[in-house]
């Protein structure tokens, strides 16, 4: 039977980025800060610290923390999101801080806390993705000793078809196999993965070409982020 | 949060010579910036920069049951927030004092002011009226948010369009954006706010100054013909009082601020939508 999913519906290539944005200072008081943007889906993120965490009793002699906040702005979708934390953003917020928590020299910073803060201003898809993707430039910007950066994508499949980057449109796909969501978060150079989450249906076999997508994609954002840290400020939407 | 006695030494003392940090004279306005198109989900949208303050508004619109007193209007919610990002004082978590406070000055300013038609926004009188919910977050914080959110509170609105509305079934389309604006008048109100440090009064002040400072006055100010101007909005702050002679001092630069600043802001604003 020949696949349902044979375009994507804003006519990239599979393998295809959307048109990127990035910058980093964007937030003149932050230690760091930067902007990373998919297409229509834009985060900032900011990073303030290492600096003493209180109430002291949740301090680590022995390690610094990472303390990430994601938060989808009321008006970044179409129906307004209530302000404030809930179920979905307290989980994208550990997940996103244990995604840049393992490539950070944690041991050199005890007992203190590094806060992430993370927005989005505009949602089409993968927002947790563009704001990891600005949170780790941020914390590169702000001189936080890391290992190496991370870099995050989506990978979907449509159907029968592994895309790179979803947009809001995909992630609805209905026909065939149905649509399958993955981000993925991974290290710059050795190509570890610090963050992972699936939903929908993959072969398991398949599964292994998701991953091979993912470390392509995230080589290239991660020649983004380099580019905006050295300075540039870079938009392809234009 | 204290900071070193030094900084305030140094303010009070430029102050006598009418002198500030930055260079300013004791009434001058910081440029003010205005950008547009921060979400396309949004109905409106404005990003305002103040010096090095930063701001950044949505308005999103839904339908909601009118309330019971006022059967054939609209309505409208305004929320603020100072994001940990701004300044590393700020932490989450529920809206603190400081941010409630700006929201219900900046919306007193829009209510009173009668900036919006009430009743253009009634869709069938007694069971539905369009709401609409204005959403500010100061993104970098150096003094004088207060201002900055209601202009940018001003500019969204005026940015905004309506979202399309399904007449048979009754509910609003969300992420159809019509190309209606909202029904507005020229009653378009701005907020100023004083800081009285020592026995000195100062206009749009920075954070340093904000905290060096020990009372403060914001005035919402609207002027339809601009001839009369009419204060729609006032909120004092701090414990220190004021007195008569320093509040006639203040609306008195506050009309002098209002001339000098807001009828070009207003043209930039009016240029954004049209290019928009």
């Amino acid at each position: 039977m020949a696949s349902s999913f044979t375009k994507r519906p804003d006519k990239r290539k599979f393998d295809e980025l959307r048109p990127i944005k990035a910058e980093v200072g964007i937030i003149p008081n932050a230690d760091g800060s930067a902007l990373f943007a998919f297409g229509e889906t834009v985060a900032i993120a900011s990073v303030y610290g290492p600096k003493p965490l209180h109430p002291a009793h949740m301090q680590n002699p022995e390690r610094g923390i990472i303390r990430c906040n994601y938060n989808m702005l009321p008006f970044s979708v179409t129906e307004r999101a209530k302000p404030g934390p809930n179920r979905r953003s307290k989980e994208i917020s550990m997940v996103a801080g244990n995604a840049l928590a393992s490539v950070v020299d944690l041991e050199r910073f005890p007992g203190t806390v590094i806060d992430v803060e993370i927005m989005i201003l505009q949602a089409n898809a993968s927002t947790r993705c563009a704001g990891i993707n600005a949170a780790a430039m941020a914390l590169a910007q702000a001189g936080i000793v890391m290992k190496e950066l991370v870099s995050s994508v989506s990978i979907g499949k449509m159907d029968d078809k592994i895309v790179t980057d979803v947009i809001k449109e995909e992630e609805d796909w209905e026909e065939g196999e149905g649509a399958t969501d993955i981000a993925i978060t991974m290290t710059s150079k050795t190509k570890e993965i610090t963050h992972l989450q699936l939903d929908g249906r993959i072969q398991t076999h398949r599964f292994k070409e998701a991953i091979e997508a993912a470390k392509e994609a995230c080589e290239k954002i991660h020649q983004y982020q380099i580019r905006a840290l050295k300075g540039e400020k870079i938009d392809e939407t234009k | 949060m204290k900071i070193p006695n030094i900084n305030k030494r140094k303010i009070l003392s430029l102050l006598k010579e009418d002198k500030r940090m930055d260079g300013r004279k004791p009434f001058e306005y910081r440029d003010i910036h205005i950008e547009t198109g921060l979400s396309i989900n949004a109905e409106g949208t404005a990003r305002v920069r103040i010096g090095k303050t930063e701001v950044i508004v949505g308005v999103k619109m839904d339908t909601q049951e009118p309330y019971p007193d006022h059967e054939d209007e609209g309505t409208m919610v305004t929320g603020m927030e100072f994001s940990s990002m701004s300044e590393e004082r700020y932490e989450n978590g529920p809206p603190q004092m400081d941010s409630i406070e700006v929201a219900r000055v900046v919306d007193r300013g829009l209510r009173e002011s009668r900036f919006i038609d009430w009743k253009k926004l009634c869709i069938k009188e007694g069971e539905k009226v369009w709401s609409i919910m204005i959403d500010i977050y100061c993104i970098n914080d150096d003094g004088n948010a207060m201002d900055a959110a209601s202009i940018g509170a001003v500019a969204a609105l005026k940015m905004a369009k309506f979202p399309k509305y399904d007449e048979e079934k009754e509910e609003v389309l969300h992420g159809e954006i019509s190309d209606k604006p909202l029904p507005l008048t020229e009653h378009v109100p701005f907020a100023m706010t004083f800081h009285k440090i020592g026995n000195k009064i100062i206009a749009d002040p920075t954070r340093q100054e904000e905290d060096s400072a020990e009372a403060r006055i914001t005035l919402a100010v609207s002027s339809a013909n601009k001839k009369e101007k009419m204060i729609n909005a006032m909120q004092k702050g701090g414990i220190t009082s004021i007195t008569s002679e320093e509040m006639e001092k203040i609306i008195e630069q506050s009309e002098k601020i209002y001339d000098k600043v807001f009828p070009d802001l207003e043209k930039k604003i009016d240029k954004l939508k049209k290019e928009k």
